[in-house]
């Protein structure tokens, strides 16, 4: 018999408050806090209280983890590595379309 | 089993400095880091890297590794001597732990499974807290046409098992995952409880799988939208015409408008990658393929259509002919 397992599809229609963003991805809010003053994160929502993170979040939080233990880059260097990553991305998608 | 060159992994000399290494180490894994690197190869070869470290890092695994000479290929076959375990340090006490997935069989033969903390297989893992396993992450690939319609998936993983004693085995699962309709690429799907077990018998962390999309060989895709340039006849786009066109779910006509040109951009709406709350499109641009005229009426033919129809495509340059 097919085991069934629970599973959320992460996407647009989910959004989740300070707490939860941490318990899911298990990193202290002070790194949270860290990752939006670097630009890394940008929730939505003008207070903590009232913040709101997306899975785009969710992805950014875990490959900004990644990229600090596995390459020891400090937050500002972390930040700049995404934006450079998703510029890349954005150049090779318009690339495959012209190809 | 095949002999290792650590070395050459590195791309460094056999007489490198420690300090040569650890360059040579931060260069390469910058380059092969499977976030920073989208070819499928570099996980592998970032794997490949972070062995050869943890390796010619100590100087105690360097000694031992070093004293099998330097005649060796990666390649070659390889048997470890028969009183390596004893001779060498290794890792210690020459039990076996449960095989790595992140190290070759050679580094295994040679200094045992990692005596610290590993994961499974194909996975990277983040954080541990209050006595939960890792989670794992995981990419898979799935095609456009999977995406269109949704689909279903067996996938099979090693992975890393706790027997509530503390010994830990790598036993094959088969994980059966629904793929949702519409998914876009680089979209993480949860499945709680499947990440790794925790060391006694605590709950298991989460798996996260991330969508990749195979290549299409007509199709290219941006987030929810999908891409396909069409070739059509000079008469079919001057005249207009009724095209089947190829979409994920099918040939669908498309009315081209008279006098269409190369470039011209066709929405056919809810077409893409549409979800239940959201709606993508399929983007249809043109190019206009002339036949060759290879005989003299066709050659003729040509010449008519430019004494009727004078037309400078170039008209807008300085230089008009």
């Amino acid at each position: 018999m097919k085991k069934e397992y629970v599973f959320t599809l992460l996407d647009e229609t989910i959004t989740w408050g300070l707490t939860e963003i941490c318990t899911r991805c298990r990193v202290d809010s002070d790194l949270v806090y860290e990752m939006i003053n670097e630009g890394i994160l940008d929730p939505e929502g003008s207070s903590v209280e009232t913040w709101r993170f997306n899975a785009v979040a969710i992805k950014r939080i875990q490959v900004a983890c990644r990229l600090k233990n596995d390459l020891r880059v400090n937050l500002p260097g972390v930040a700049l590595a995404l934006d450079l990553l998703e510029e890349l991305e954005e150049l090779r998608s318009r690339t495959t379309q012209l190809s | 089993m095949d002999y290792k060159d650590y070395y050459k992994t590195l791309h460094i000399a056999k007489e490198a400095s420690q300090e040569e290494i650890k360059r040579a180490y931060r260069k390469l894994a910058r380059k092969y880091h499977p976030d920073i690197n989208k070819d499928a190869s570099a996980e592998a070869r970032f794997k490949e890297i972070n062995e050869a470290h943890d390796v010619l890092k100590d100087k105690e695994k360097r000694k031992d590794y070093d004293s099998f000479g330097g005649n060796w290929q990666t390649g070659q076959e390889f048997r470890p001597p028969p009183d390596w375990r004893d001779s060498f340090k290794g890792d210690g006490n020459g039990s076996r732990r449960a095989s790595n997935p992140h190290y070759s069989e050679f580094f295994e033969s040679l200094f045992g499974g990692n005596p610290g903390h590993f994961t499974s297989e194909n996975f990277s893992s983040v954080g541990q807290d209050g006595g939960r396993g890792h989670d794992l992450n995981a990419k898979i690939s799935i095609s456009l046409e999977d995406s269109y319609h949704g689909a279903k998936r067996t996938i099979t993983l090693n992975r890393i098992v706790n027997d509530g004693t503390g010994i830990q085995t790598l036993k094959p699962q088969s994980l059966h995952i629904t793929i949702p309709k519409g998914i876009m690429e680089g979209q993480q799907i949860r499945l709680e409880g499947q990440g790794e077990a925790e060391f006694v018998m605590g709950p298991s962390g989460n798996l996260f799988l991330e969508i990749v999309f195979e290549p299409h060989p007509i199709f290219t895709v941006n987030k929810r939208d999908i891409f396909l340039t069409l070739a059509v006849t000079p008469w079919e786009a001057a005249l207009g015409a009724t095209i089947a066109v190829p979409t994920l779910g099918g040939n669908v006509d498309l009315k081209l408008p008279a006098n269409s040109q190369t470039g011209k951009k066709l929405r056919m709406k809810g077409r893409g990658l549409s979800s239940k709350n959201q709606v993508g499109n399929q983007f249809v641009t043109l190019t206009i393929h002339a036949p060759a005229a290879h005989t003299t009426e066709q050659r003729e033919l040509y010449e008519r259509m430019a004494e009727i129809m004078p037309y400078n495509p170039r008209s807008g340059w300085e230089v008009e002919k």
